[in-house]
């Protein structure tokens, strides 16, 4: 069905499944309960996992596939949060020209940038990536005020023209980003029993988009381009040495992965009209890169997994305080109390970039294949089977 | 001329750290074949180990002053810092007021500790991993120290005053026969340069002159066969990356009066300083320093007025704009040796 394999179909559905129950799932706590904090089944959050999600799909194809880490992915999400947002201003609040432009926006903007880094690789590539992206940020900042509304970020305003739309809503306001009238902020609460679930628009627009960009991420990974891809990642000297050129490919992968990127920024200023500078910050290319690594590189659920990972402990760790703490620790003697609470502060709250630092080291030293490989380990231990024939087949060595 | 001259010479503290920082990180890249995200956070942590001498040197406890009232008309307590009790008040105000030269002597055994600690805990068990790996964990690593600092230290930058003698400016204009008023420049800037070029002089003589370093050169060329020798090259690597860390600790050290240190300071130099290294060539000493320099000095020239008004926002990406412009021409970098890094 759909042209996929009978395993990438169980994925594909298991991920469909879940992004469509998402409300459910990621709501398991009843609203009143200690645990309620930790729900995470609210609009705004879910609404990052996916979006986040269609970013590290991007970057795995080009990561993943090929090897070549860019640092510079930022860019693109910035570039594309600018489209869209200038999209809202010029024409209309619907989302769908929005997001177009900001995949074309972007992806004309990978084919310069792309075309100009991938005569090296290595860490020069990731030095070049990295060295676009900050010229980007640098000028968002500076000359390109004009269009990019530099430190104040760019905003739809009541006196912005939108030609198939209105400047301003009947009462005076400025109009909400909708899809064909359907509001993206707009959603229903279900309530059962204790719990309150939410359905919000947005979030299933960014989850269908989400399930589409999976899709041709699968079909992309299964295709003889997708084969292609790899081979470069495994030996570049030796598809040249067969008469092949690789670059086309690897600036085909590259063009791909930024307008995943972009699409995901113009997804973000749908949910949210604001475009700002700080989105195309080096610090933000980084934090791509951990999503992939942390759920796995190469793999196809991996990065989806890694970015919902990074986004929700992000938003809890963040919203964790002290006085939380001194709640769950509060059966200890006192002083034994405020050394734990002690012990801890550092690392929630204001602190969770320190443990996202330790948990990115700790990834990247005991897990290299991230989260899939632990899993897969773990399920290797549990069947019991002998892993040695395992590890064997899954990696090939490239013959020198 | 005039405005050439100072904008040289504008560029040159700047270019002191760049150089001073590329040269740390071509170091270790050129040893251990290692590419070091967290080189930032060292020139960081070296930026507030001035700091935390400062803080040490001012510790006092308050003395009240029987002879003076404050405004309300109880006897006035005045903080008299230990230093003015131990060494007596002039010698203790001197320390204090030298507490940014002392904190080089400070510095210099806390960073090489830091590195000999950090390259035999993480960095030992990278060197077979690819480069991707080796950059994402010391990017952990960086955001992790620069958390810490956060942590111990606020968000806010700390100001850390230069000494006394060195505050104010130097009319260099007037020695060279210009205008007084024209070319001036404060006085510590001129020392940190001047310290960037002992201690990049040092570096060199020390590889160049000394028996330690002629092994780690040998090491550089050709690691397996020094080994081969019977020479345990893994321990003078780990020194080596000790000197690296020292080195930029005392680049940041210096640079605390300049940029009253914060906690992101090493973020923001570290792009720029692997901008540096990869202009002036992976692995390639002299050429990490003459882009350093050459670099620092381009920036400040894009920033002189006349250049913005013909190209708007060039001060902003110049140095990103000369790196991609070299890496596509000469994809050594200025000075790269044939075989490092080509793939």
């Amino acid at each position: 069905m759909f042209g996929l394999g009978k395993r990438d179909l169980t994925l594909f559905l298991i991920v469909a499944v879940m992004a469509l129950f998402a409300p459910f799932i990621l709501n398991p706590f009843p609203t009143d309960s200690g645990m309620a904090q930790f729900n995470a089944g609210y609009p705004d959050l879910m609404q990052r996992f996916v979006i986040f999600g269609i970013l590290a799909i991007g970057f795995n194809i080009l990561f993943g596939l090929t090897g070549y880490l860019s640092f510079g992915h930022a860019a693109f999400l910035g570039v594309g949060s600018y489209a869209a947002v200038w999209m809202f201003k010029l024409l209309s609040m619907n989302v769908i020209p929005a997001i177009l432009l900001s995949m074309i926006v972007s992806g004309l903007f990978a084919v310069v940038i792309g075309y100009v880094s991938l005569r090296r690789s290595g860490i020069y590539f990731s030095i070049l990536t990295l060295a676009f992206a900050q010229m980007s940020y640098n000028l968002a900042y500076s000359v390109l005020t004009p269009i990019t509304n530099g430190e104040t970020g760019l905003q739809i305003t009541l006196d912005d023209p939108r030609i198939l739309g209105v400047s301003a809503t009947a009462d005076g306001g400025i109009p909400v980003t909708n899809l064909f009238g359907l509001e993206m902020r707009s959603f229903e609460t279900l309530n059962i029993g204790p719990w309150a679930f939410q359905f919000s628009v947005g979030y299933y627009v960014a989850a269908v988009i989400m399930l589409i960009s999976f899709y041709i991420a699968i079909r992309i990974f299964r295709s003889p381009f997708g084969m292609m891809l790899r081979a470069i990642k495994s030996n570049q000297n030796r598809l040249y040495y067969t008469g092949l050129n690789a670059r086309p490919y690897t600036l085909a992968a590259f063009v791909i992965s930024g307008m995943y990127a972009g699409l995901a920024g113009g997804l973000l200023a749908c949910m949210d009209p604001l475009a700002g500078a700080e989105r195309m910050q080096w610090t933000a290319s980084g934090e791509v890169v951990l999503m992939t690594i942390l759920g796995g590189a190469g793999t196809l659920i991996g990065p989806v997994l890694g970015a919902g990972f990074i986004k929700y402990f992000e938003n809890i760790f963040s919203k964790i305080n002290d006085q939380v703490v001194h709640g769950w620790v509060s059966f200890l003697p006192d002083g034994l109390e405020d050394l734990v609470v002690a012990l801890i502060h550092p690392f929630v709250g204001k602190g969770w970039h320190l443990t996202l630092g330790l948990m990115f080291m700790l990834i990247v030293i005991f897990l290299p294949g991230g989260l899939v490989e632990g899993g897969q380990r773990i399920s290797r231990r549990l069947r019991r089977k002998p892993a040695e024939d395992d590890a064997k087949s899954a990696s090939t060595e490239p013959a020198e | 001329m005039d405005a050439i001259i100072l904008q040289i010479l504008n560029g040159l503290d700047k270019g002191s750290a760049y150089a001073l920082i590329a040269l740390g990180l071509t170091l270790i890249f050129g040893t251990l074949g290692v590419v070091n995200f967290a080189h930032g956070a060292l020139f960081m942590i070296g930026a507030f180990c001035a700091v935390t001498l400062n803080r040490l040197l001012t510790l006092s406890h308050q003395v009240v002053d029987e002879t003076r009232t404050d405004f309300l008309g109880n006897p006035l307590k005045v903080d008299v810092p230990y230093m003015q009790d131990i060494f007596g008040e002039a010698t203790g105000a001197a320390i204090i007021d030298w507490s940014v030269p002392l904190a080089i002597l400070f510095s210099i055994p806390i960073m090489i500790g830091f590195g000999v600690i950090m390259e035999r805990a993480l960095i030992k068990h990278f060197y077979k991993r690819p480069h991707a790996d080796q950059i994402l964990v010391t990017f952990g690593l960086a955001i992790v120290l620069q958390e810490i600092i956060k942590q111990i230290f606020g968000a806010n930058p700390i100001p850390t005053p230069a000494p006394d003698v060195f505050r104010g400016s130097f009319d260099f204009g007037t020695m060279l026969g210009f205008d007084p008023n024209v070319i001036i420049y404060p006085y510590w800037r001129l020392v940190y340069f001047g310290f960037a070029a002992i201690i990049i002089g040092a570096v060199f003589a020390f590889l160049q002159f000394t028996t330690f370093g002629m092994v780690v050169r040998a090491g550089m060329a050709d690691r397996e066969t020094v080994g081969l020798l019977g020479i345990n090259i893994d321990r003078r690597f780990t020194i080596m990356f000790g000197l690296a860390a020292a080195v930029a600790g005392l680049a940041g050290v210096m640079y605390a009066p300049i940029n009253s240190p914060n906690y992101h300071m090493g973020m923001d130099f570290l792009v720029l300083s692997f901008v540096v290294v990869v202009v002036g060539g992976m692995g390639s000493l002299p050429g990490a320093v003459l882009a350093g320099f050459l670099l620092g000095i381009l920036e400040s020239f894009a920033s002189m007025n006349q250049i913005k008004s013909i190209l708007p926002g060039i001060d902003q990406i110049i140095i990103y704009l000369v790196a991609i412009i070299i890496l596509l021409t000469r994809p050594r970098g200025l000075m790269g040796r044939k075989g490092v890094m080509e793939d």
